[in-house]
């Protein structure tokens, strides 16, 4: 029984999903431009504006670099998490309780599984199509100075796969869209205090081991390490810890669709 | 798809069989221990009144809805074990229409046709058949929301049939339409049917059960209370013939002396009498010579709402 089961079934199909997003979304890919903009923004009033104020930042020992070039890789992770968090609850919400998208799919041979697959998937791919854009216009800024730059649009998949799975799971549980609030209220501390605008080395000791738990705080350190090419073993930590929070909320999104719709 | 194990041509093995199938929300049962077997090629109903458990055993059916107990077989498969491969042979038409809002007519048709591995040039092909069926060709570019409630039903059934189902659900087909537009639908309904496709439907129409369903079943409270075709139910449960009379009163169990011994059988219902009979006129004649003057009389034929009334004493649309 799909129930007893810790991974619920699918048909391996769920790239049908992906698709069916896709044609929709061609009507409506004018939403992508605010997503796109907003790092945008972000990096010219704070890495231009700030870091005028600011001056460089040291990285490692005895290296500086500007801020612009401190602060980019952080908005990119940052805009990995909000591209797959916003689709993974806004639009998965309206789908599940609204469109009732869900309960055709599940008449198919697609199972939950698929369902969260296929979600999943979309909302991570558009943090990814955000992130991989706003890398080119940070290479056009100079804001980007090695090769292994190039590495960070992996990583920001691998972000938009932990922020959308667990999304979309807290989103399972949402009762009206008054709920949203608390995903602000997660989202916008995490931004901001994630090692995003200033090193951890800022904080005291303690506060730097609850900046540590935090998932974004992982995503911008890995992407950090790639674009300032000072990636060590220490990058492994982040990447796991990423990846189990991607696996953890699939698993957890497909036994909550399974829960809600086949009952 | 794989092939069944159910041996091809073989009429008397049942396409769906149940066996005691029970379905509980917490400690409520909307199933209560159901027998069923649908067979190959013909046209099942469950009738029943609103809450009788139709959908619940719908779901179930469709896979969707793990049973509480029992047992249930689809073409031979258990579908706790084999749904996706079960469910690749349905057509399923929901309650509640489940369009993609989001799409246009012929998107709806080509994208659900992919949920079930169908290749992208297979699915054209068959959306523009299926359109043309549904008789929604000169939509097929326009989006779902503004279609009427008629157009969006027969979309819905013609994307039902893009896996080119064994066996088509409906839950309430027509609930909704308007005269004609269930005229149209079940015109389509009997096409299908006459291609060999196994229809499941439920309803609370009874004029809808008997000019669709082969046989059926009599659903009220989650349980069977009559099963059998439309008209041996109505020869078991009913007489040929029911004569209908309204009086000018609030009550109309006042007028049950008035007609005593003159039917088999008689109903009262708040506004007016059923009175059981082979032949409604001499029943009318007797109550003539009787001096009983209702305000209306009418003989009709009976039908499977007395055949509900008499098996629940209530009525099936309220
Ligand atoms: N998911 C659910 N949770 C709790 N109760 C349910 C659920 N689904 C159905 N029920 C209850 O089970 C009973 C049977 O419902 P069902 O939808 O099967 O009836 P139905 O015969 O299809 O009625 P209708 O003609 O109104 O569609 C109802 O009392 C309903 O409230
Ligand atoms: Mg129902």
């Amino acid at each position: 029984m799909a129930r007893s089961l810790p991974l619920p079934a699918g048909a391996g199909m769920a790239r049908m999903l992906v698709e069916r997003n896709y044609r929709s979304f061609r009507r409506t890919w004018t939403v992508l431009v605010s997503g796109f903009f907003e790092p945008v923004f972000f990096l010219f009033s704070m890495g231009v504006g700030i870091g005028a104020l600011v001056g460089d930042v040291e990285v490692g020992v005895g290296r500086t670099v500007p801020y612009a070039v401190f602060v980019a890789p952080a908005l990119l992770a940052a805009s990995a998490m909000n591209g797959a968090v916003f689709d993974s609850t806004t639009n998965v919400f309206f789908k599940l309780k609204y469109a009732r998208l869900y309960d055709s799919v599940l008449a198919t041979p697609l199972g939950p599984r698929d369902v969260a697959v296929g979600e999943i998937t979309w909302a991570l791919l558009r943090g990814l199509v955000y992130s991989g854009a706003f890398l080119v216009v940070a290479a056009l800024a100079g804001a980007v100075t090695t090769w292994t730059a190039l590495l960070a649009v992996p990583a920001a998949t691998l972000i938009g796969w932990a922020f959308a799975s667990i999304g979309m799971a807290t989103t399972t549980y949402m009762r009206s869209w008054a709920d949203f609030d608390f995903v602000q209220l997660a989202i916008l501390p995490m931004f901001l205090f994630s090692a995003t605008f200033y090193p951890l080395s800022t904080y005291p000791p303690a506060l730097q081991w609850v900046v540590q738990a935090t998932p974004l705080y992982h995503g911008v350190a890995m992407v950090r390490d790639l674009m300032l090419g000072t990636v060590d073993q220490g990058i492994l930590v982040h990447v796991a810890y990423l990846a189990a929070m991607g696996a953890i909320g699939t698993v957890w999104t497909s036994r909550r669709i399974a829960s809600l719709l086949l009952r | 798809m794989a092939a069944e194990p159910l041996p091809a041509g073989d009429p008397a093995e049942p396409l769906i069989s149940a066996r005691g199938l029970v379905k509980t929300f917490g400690d409520f049962t909307a199933v209560d221990a159901i027998d069923v077997d649908v067979r190959p090629g013909e046209a099942f109903g469950f009738l029943g009144p609103n809450g009788a458990g139709k959908s619940s055993t719908m779901k179930m059916i469709g896979c969707v809805s793990p049973p509480s107990a029992g047992s249930l077989r689809i073409m031979g498969l258990d579908p706790a074990t084999h749904g996706p491969a079960i469910r690749a042979r349905l057509g399923v038409v929901p309650q509640r229409d489940t369009l993609d809002e989001e799409l246009t007519v012929e998107e709806n048709i080509w994208v659900y046709g992919r949920y079930f591995g169908l290749s992208r040039s297979e699915v054209r092909r068959r959306a523009a058949e299926l359109l043309e069926f549904a008789q929604l060709a000169e939509r097929s570019r326009s989006v779902v929301e503004p279609l009427s409630g008629g157009m969006k039903r027969r979309l819905t059934i013609a994307r039902a049939l893009v896996n080119q189902p064994r066996i088509l659900l409906l839950d309430e087909p027509t609930t909704g339409l308007d005269p004609q537009a269930r005229h149209v639908l079940w015109d389509r309904l009997f096409r299908l049917k006459r291609e060999g496709v196994t229809l499941v439907l439920t309803t609370h129409y009874m004029d809808e059960a008997e000019q669709l369903c082969d046989r059926l079943v009599v659903m009220d409270h989650g349980r069977i209370v009559a099963e059998g075709s439309p008209r041996s139910l109505i020869e078991e449960h009913s007489t040929r013939e029911v004569l209908e009379l309204r009086f000018d009163s609030d009550d109309h169990r006042e007028h049950l002396a008035a007609v005593d011994g003159v039917a088999d059988r008689v109903e009262v219902l708040p506004d007016r009498l059923l009175l059981y009979t082979a032949d409604g006129e001499s029943a009318q004649a007797e109550l003539g010579r009787r001096g009983v003057e209702p305000l209306s009389s009418l003989v009709r034929r009976s039908t499977l709402e007395d055949v509900f009334l008499h098996l629940t004493g209530r009525t099936l649309v309220d």
